[in-house]
């Protein structure tokens, strides 16, 4: 193989392709811009428009740049790992995580302090709340997963990432898709399915980029240099997959005007509750559950240098657990309109799921055997075992609440908030958290900057969750309790509003539980900002693939 | 022994991995989902459910694009305190015209599936404006902007259209008319009153926010709330004749 002349350098079909769509594209959205029929989409027309431009300029900036050849799939017989789109998702989680927390601890305090509205189009909670949602699960969750995946699947491939402009074009375009939303929600471009609130044009772009990502992931897969897929690799493609029919399944929609943001969805009613929270449940099911399980059983086996506790219980549980979560959506709508017999079976399953979930729990803290007095030293294994605790109390809590009994107290109810925060704040955050932790120097290729504040981000953060769902379980029993109490001569005791008075301090230790969350991430942020910039390290990073468990 | 081995067939294989996910995640939508569009309980139509008029459904765009629903079901569950609360437990012909349907999850606010005819609308006005001029602890935001916002009539009949393809019986008449009907229902002096009313029967007409000028958004979004729960007349509702 001889190294070609400079003169030989052309565009490959993937730069000359996406440049040319790119130019397309800025011209039809500037023109779809100056015809929008509303702000929102006018708005998001033209910032489309500039982001195509900027796309197709950086595309011919980069072909200008790099060398005649594309980089090499192996360098000296090892792979050349594809980090850079990595680094990007890392850096856009936790910006997104900081920005999502904060909303949080703002809307939390809008509940105890109205005023904070202030009365305000684009600062009420009702558009706040989608941000804060969609700005911690899918923009900071989202690129926790796009990043990690992308650096497991080489890894335990063994193979460099497939494509050349496809893992960017998943990164940068998942990131507008996420700017596209946010800011679609304070103009007020809403379809109000929860978690899926994006309008029409947004999903069908996320459809493109989640696609896209599907394929750089099983290409990866395809070419892996391993005999077997590795378990996490499992998780992460359950995850992709079923987000793609989630997303698609939920949000097929008529908009009112090609130019305008407002659609109507094509399902309605009891139809549409249903296709709502069959999505909406495995969402917290496949994106913050199977894709975090993923991370899970990369990092801690990693962190701990210990095999994964039981190849065969990782197994059993990934398929039981795909297969039961799914029928768990009608619990979000116990004693409704919906038929009685899908309400229990969705009750049935999801008392079912704890056995799966708590496979996984168990196989999580189990692969620390021997390797317990880590805890002691690490606090970033730590972060990490803690979260797979706080997985069990969740997919434990979560059962009990899908009761039908239960449910008739709790539904409606703070206890689904802080809920829904146990496994938020303590599965899904400290997860994403240890796995950066561990992502970041190994993708730098420096050492962490300090433990001891991973230790005060640790400490101030798990306080701050106690807090939070503590405040919450009272309040939401309070709540409940509260509506359906009787006086003696058999009359409702409570006004409603006497219920909302009630829930004053309890929502502001909430708020002050969050503000401790988020202080622990600007510790975290500042802790890996000294990470980078600091001088690089001479260790190599283990280039190996996981052992296979047995 | 042997049956651990064949799983590796899933693990050496990606497009084998995938089909297997697929198989599996799809049964439990299949099972959940599909007979709901078949069953009659689920699909029944009721008497006195109407499609919404045109400045109901503006009403009803508005209150989805602030997120009302995120702190306020539309959804009372057959418990003896809800029903005591908030009336006759929600049924699913009530929500068939919904697209999306508004159910929500949360009640920071109280239910609204019945809050029509509740209050009057001097009474709306004010606490959509400003909630704790008339309740002083509430915690709800202030939407003083809805008052002095017109609604926006360029595509009234579109928006009906639209509806009507997702599967909602608006007829050509009600299509034709929508913007004319939208002006009537604020005007309880028109001479469209008596043609508005044959094509929504029984819809109120007055002047939602009592402020002359054109249509407002709070004119809608009140024209909405006071229409919720009010179609079906239930000294005429036969329970057990929609069993579930």
């Amino acid at each position: 193989m001889t190294s070609p002349s400079p003169a030989s350098k052309s565009m490959t079909m993937g730069e000359a392709g996406l440049m040319s769509v790119f130019a397309v594209s800025a011209y039809v959205c500037f023109f779809a811009g100056a015809m929008g029929h509303d702000s929102a989409f006018s708005f998001h027309a033209l910032l489309a428009s500039a982001a195509s431009l900027a796309a197709a300029a950086a595309i011919l900036n980069r072909y200008y740049e790099r060398p005649a050849q594309l980089p090499p799939a192996q360098i000296k017989g090892r792979p050349n790992y594809n980090v850079a789109p990595i680094k990007f998702a890392s850096v856009m989680a936790m910006f997104w995580g900081i920005a999502g927390f904060s909303v949080g601890v703002f809307i939390a305090s809008q509940l105890a302090w109205p005023a904070l509205n202030f009365d305000l189009p684009w600062t009420s909670f009702g558009r706040l709340r989608p941000l804060h949602t969609s700005a911690v699960i899918f923009a900071f969750g989202g690129n926790v997963l796009i990043a990690t995946s992308f650096y497991v699947v080489q890894k335990t491939c063994r193979t460099r990432l497939a494509g050349d402009l496809a893992p960017w074009f998943v990164v940068v375009g998942y990131n507008f898709f996420i700017l596209i939303a946010g800011t679609g929600y304070l103009l007020g471009a809403n379809q109000s399915k929860e978690y899926a609130e994006p309008e029409w044009y947004a999903d069908l772009w996320l459809t493109i980029v989640w696609v896209t990502y599907l394929l750089v992931f099983l290409m990866t897969l395809v070419k892996r240099k391993e005999p077997h897929i590795f378990v996490a690799n499992w998780f992460y493609l359950a995850f992709i997959i079923t987000i793609a029919v989630l997303h698609i399944g939920n949000n097929p929609a008529l908009p009112v005007s090609v130019f305008g943001s407002k659609s109507y969805i094509a399902w309605g009613g009891v139809q549409d509750a249903m296709f709502q929270w069959w999505y909406g449940h495995n969402a917290v099911g496949f994106f913050l559950t199977a894709g975090f399980l993923a991370i899970m059983y990369y990092f801690i086996p990693k962190r701990a240098e210990r095999p994964v506790y039981s190849y065969r219980l990782s197994i059993i549980h990934f398929w039981a657990l795909i297969f039961l979560y799914i029928w768990a959506g009608p619990h979000h709508l116990h004693y409704t309109a919906l038929p009685d017999w899908t309400q229990t079976l969705g009750m049935t399953f999801s008392i079912m799921l704890w056995m799966p979930s708590w496979g996984g729990m168990i196989n999580g803290l189990m692969t620390l055997s021997g390797a317990w007095d880590k805890l002691r030293t690490d606090p970033v294994l730590r972060m990490l075992v803690v979260s797979v605790a706080f997985y069990g109390m969740a997919t434990f809590e979560g059962p009990t609440m899908a009761i039908k009994v239960v449910n008739s107290l709790s539904h409606y109810t703070d206890w689904t908030v802080g809920h829904v925060h146990s496994g938020a704040l303590g599965w899904v955050g400290f997860v994403s958290f240890g796995a950066l932790y561990c992502l970041i120097p190994w993708l730098w290729n420096r050492q962490l900057y300090s433990l001891k504040l991973v230790n005060w981000h640790f400490w101030i953060a798990s306080i701050g969750i106690v807090l939070y769902i503590s405040a919450m379980w009272v309040s939401g029993i309070l709540q409940g309790l509260m509506w359906r109490a009787y006086t003696s001569l058999g009359f409702l005791e409570y006004s409603f509003i006497e219920s909302v008075e009630a829930m004053h301090p309890f929502y502001i230790i909430r708020a002050a539980g969050g503000a401790m969350f988020l202080i622990g991430a600007l510790i975290m942020a500042a802790n890996l900002w000294m990470t980078v910039n600091a001088k690089e390290t001479d260790q190599i990073q283990d280039t190996g693939a996981l052992q296979v468990a047995e | 022994m042997s049956l651990w081995n064949r799983h590796k067939i899933f693990e050496k294989n990606s497009i084998i991995l995938i089909a297997g996910i697929l198989a599996v995640i799809a049964v439990g939508g299949v099972v959940e989902i599909t007979p709901l569009f078949y069953l009659k309980s689920t699909i029944e139509a009721v008497d006195g459910v109407r499609p919404y008029t045109p400045l109901e459904l503006a009403g009803r765009n508005i209150y989805v694009r602030e997120g009302c629903y995120l702190c306020h079901s539309q959804m009372i569950r057959p418990l003896r305190d809800e029903v005591e609360r908030y009336g006759h437990y929600s049924l699913a012909a009530e929500s068939m015209y919904d697209h999306p349907f508004q159910w929500g999850s949360k009640r920071t606010g109280p239910d609204l599936a019945r809050v029509g005819a509740k209050y009057s609308d001097e009474w709306h006005v004010t606490h959509l404006i400003n909630p704790r001029a008339i309740v002083p602890q509430s915690v709800m935001p202030g939407y003083p902007t809805l008052a002095n916002t017109e609604l926006d009539l360029t595509d009234t009949a579109a928006h009906l259209r639209t509806n009507r393809a997702v599967g909602v019986p608006y007829t050509e008449d009600q299509i034709k008319n929508a913007v004319t009907d939208l002006k009537t229902q604020l005007d309880p002096d028109s001479a469209d009153l008596a043609s508005f009313q044959k094509r929504y029967p029984k819809a109120a007409a007055r002047n939602f926010d009592g402020m002359v000028g054109n249509p407002t958004e709070l004119d809608a979004l009140i024209a909405y709330l006071q229409m919720l729960g009010t179609l079906i007349d239930f000294k005429l509702y036969d329970e057990k004749a929609n069993l579930r």
